[in-house]
Formats: C-alpha cells, structure tokens, sequence
C-alpha cells in the first residue's frame, strides 16, 4: 500500500515539458517511411489494368482504350498493394495524407 | 427482494465498444447477467467469396484495430501451411517483433482505460503518453499506425533497417524507464489496489472449465500461452508466461503490466538474433486444404480455420477470437458481484467486440 507513488511522477510531470505537441499550431509531421496519399505519375503509365485488378477495395479503375486512370478517394485505404503490382512504377505513397476529400467524384487523369 | 434489470451497454461511459448486458439486480448486487452481441457484426467471415485469398491479408488485418497485424500474421500463418510456403527466418523475426510491439500497445491501452474507468485519469494520460511512443515506432517501421499492412502470404513486406533497430533499442529503453514509473504506480498505489482488489474473483478451475485464455487464464494460475508452441520466432526465443494465482481484477492487472517487460525482451531477443535474408518466399497458385492457425493475441488465443479448394476463393473462413473464448467467465464473474464493481469486471477480460463480431 502506498498513497504517494502518484505524487513522485505527477511532480515529476509538472516540471517537464508536455509530451503532446500543439497541434494545430504545430502541425505533425509522419514518419519517412509512412503511408500516405497515393501518387500516380501520368507519363509512365501503360495502363495495364494490373494495379486496378489487385485493388483490395476496388478503388482505383482503368479504361486501357481511353487512357484513363481514376481513383475513388474516398475507398482507397493506402494498403500499397498497387504500388508493389506496379510493373512501371508509376504510382508511390506519399508520406503525407494530403487535404481531406470533400467530394464523391473520382479523380481521373 | 425485487428484482430489477439494468441494461448496461451498448454505449457506455467506460466501454469505448458496444456489448449491451442486462443486469438483473437484487438491491445492489447483480444476481443474473444476460449479454448480447452483435452490434458491430460485418459480415467479414463471409467476404472470403469475394475477395482472393492475397487481398484477404488487409480484410484479416481488419478484423481487430488493436491486435490487427496478429491478425494478419495468423491468417497468413494459416494460408502458408496449407500451401507449404517455407518462409525466410528473418520475416518471421520482424512478424515476431512488429506482433510484441502491438502487443504492448494493446497493453498500455488497457491500462489506460482502467484507470479511466476507476476515476484515475492522469494515470490513464501517462498510459497513453507510452503508448504513444510504441505507435511511433510502428510507424517509422511499418507505414501505419494500427493497421500495419506489413504481413503478407509468404513473409513481410518491410524491412526494418540497421539505424531503425538502433533507434528502437533506444526507444525501448526509454519505454521501459516509464513504464517502470507508470506501473509501480498500478502495482502498488492504495486507490487502485482499493478498486481492483478482490474484484472479480475467477478461481483456476472456473478459469479451466469456461475455457478461459490469455492474461485472463494466467492472472486465474493457468500456464497457457500459445507463444510456446513456438510458431515465427518463437522457436528461439526464451519465454516464460506471466502467471499469477490470485484470480481477481487486480491480478489481471498486474499479469497485463508484466507481460510489458516481457515484450520488451522478446523484442530484444529477436533485435539481437534477427538473422539476414530475403524478406519473402514467392506464392503461386491457389490453396486447397483445411488448416487451424493458433497464435497468442494480447487478449489471447485466437484460432483461424480455413477451409479452401483449389480456387483463389476460400471456402470457409473462420475466427474464434480471444474476447469470445473469455466472455462466459465474464458473465460468471458478474454474478453476484456489486454494481459499483461492473465496469471493473467486464473492462478486465479487455473485451474487443469488434474482434468478437467480426
């Protein structure tokens, strides 16, 4: 039993400096290695399908006759799954989350 | 004496999930709990028709948002013993590694939220003042927060470098200076020994018959820990379960806050032996079998079972998490305790509904 183990660590805390950051003031910064955004890079893509039909989610469409790639925001859970399919490396993560979506439509390119 | 019922969930102050409980209540004390489930059921036994049995890895992932890369590493654990996948050691180190990291995260999770349920609340900050470091980590290694996205049919998808083991040494040892702080004040301050003590009371052969699993098992004096059948790393790492004998919330408590510094030298003990080579074995073609993973959740054991034939659908897809196995001996334990001491109890057996439905 004990009634001041609280009080050791408490006093402790009053004299340091706080562990939370003042966010929005300071915005957080993620990890190097994070998994953010999806990035496509028009100019290598060949639009082979592989990165649409590997999808967990179904987020992202192709049309190869168009040369059109479109990605649903809103269902994209940044898994990485079409980065690692991608034989042209076309597409990356960003480490960042990017501004939030507002709309349903799908951002094709 | 008249009988009352109060319901109790599914939202509740010291729940953050829903599981709804009708107490039946003979002046203050609880005669007669009665639990539902299933406000949170997604159907996600059922998807294994739709999705292949690789994108299946991230819906596995899905099943909890605590324990999730275990259970993303037992799914694909299953899946590589039906098709005989021999997996490089090194993944099964960083498996072994990322699962005690999640493991103490889930730990301090906990803690945080009994000491918020027995009114400690800069207890509950520091709790999470840890936690938050571990998360750091995770990220740093894996790219997410709680969903790791790191495992997959055949290894892992990342590696952790040489400067990253170093910066997790030194992290650890910082966790571990705090979370020697953090759990003194757990183990030994008179106002949590006061709400916890003698709470809850399971003894070991209740614990055995209502199939009791995980630190809800070993605070009841059962030596389970499905971490000795030795599956990743295991194998070559010492590890001795956290077993107390008193059976009440408090030793559930104290298992949880040991089973930190255990983690830590898992941890350790991989970083130290993680030996070099490919990260992942090639997949081709499609399962056909019937297996049963096992591995040791924070919570628990949780079992997998698969069923698949030849297609790149599974058949069947089955979980039983540790939650489910540990709800019977919490409707035991709310018989005939009091009201005041409901929270402590059902918060005790960590319940993850979320897990539990699926």
């Amino acid at each position: 039993m004990a009634f001041f183990e609280m009080t050791r660590l408490a006093l402790k805390w009053a004299v340091t400096r706080p562990a939370t950051s003042r966010y929005p003031f300071e915005p957080r910064r993620p990890m190097p290695g994070s998994r953010g955004r999806l990035l496509f890079t028009r100019d290598s893509c060949v639009y082979c399908t592989v990165c649409a039909k590997k999808c967990p989610t179904g987020a992202l469409s192709v049309v190869r006759s168009q040369k059109k790639w479109g990605i649903d925001r809103l269902l994209c859970i940044t898994c990485g799954y079409c980065v690692e399919a991608c034989p042209k490396k076309s597409l990356s993560l960003e480490t960042e989350h990017g501004t939030p979506t507002v709309t349903k439509d799908r951002e094709t390119w | 004496m008249s009988r009352t019922i109060i319901p109790f969930g599914p939202q509740h102050p010291v729940l953050p999930e829903p599981v709804h409980l009708d107490l039946v209540v003979e002046d203050e004390k609880v005669v007669e709990a009665r639990p539902s489930i299933g406000f949170v059921h997604r159907g996600l036994e059922k998807l294994v028709e739709r999705k292949d049995y690789q994108e299946f890895v991230y819906v596995a992932e899905r099943v909890c948002g605590i324990c999730s890369f275990i259970h993303g590493q037992t799914y694909c654990q299953a899946i590589e013993a039906i098709m005989q996948i021999k997996v490089p050691e090194r993944a099964l180190y960083l498996r072994t590694i990322w699962g005690e990291l999640s493991r103490i995260h889930s730990h301090l999770l906990w803690l945080g939220l009994t000491a918020d349920a027995v009114g400690f609340e800069s207890l509950f900050m520091h709790a999470w003042r840890i936690r938050e470091k571990v998360l750091n980590i995770i990220e740093a290694t894996t790219g997410g927060r709680v969903i790791f996205g790191s495992c997959k049919i055949g290894g892992v998808r990342r590696d952790i470098s040489a400067e990253q083991q170093q910066q997790m040494r030194k992290v650890l040892s910082e966790i571990e200076v705090d979370l020697q702080e953090v759990t003194k004040v757990f183990l030994k301050d008179s106002s949590i020994q006061a709400r916890l003590c003698g709470v809850g009371v399971l003894s070991s052969a209740d614990a055995h018959d209502l199939g009791c699993v995980g630190p809800m098992a070993r605070a009841s004096g059962l030596s389970t820990d499905m971490r000795r059948l030795g599956y990743a790393a295991f194998k070559d790492l010492h590890i001795e379960p956290v077993v107390k004998t008193e059976g009440d919330s408090y030793a559930r408590c104290a298992v949880r806050c040991l089973e930190l510094f255990q983690s830590i030298d898992l941890i350790r003990q991989a970083l130290d032996k993680l030996p070099e080579g490919e990260l992942a074995a090639k997949v081709t073609g499609n399962p056909n079998g019937e297996v049963m993973a096992r591995t040791e959740q924070p919570r628990g054991e949780v079992v997998y079972g698969i069923k698949a034939n030849g297609s790149k659908n599974l058949q069947r897809f089955r979980v039983r998490t540790p939650t489910f196995a540990n709800l019977p001996a919490m409707v035991k334990l709310l018989q005939g305790c009091d009201l005041a001491d409901v929270p402590v109890v059902v918060l005790t057996i960590d319940p993850c509904i979320s897990c539990t439905e699926r």
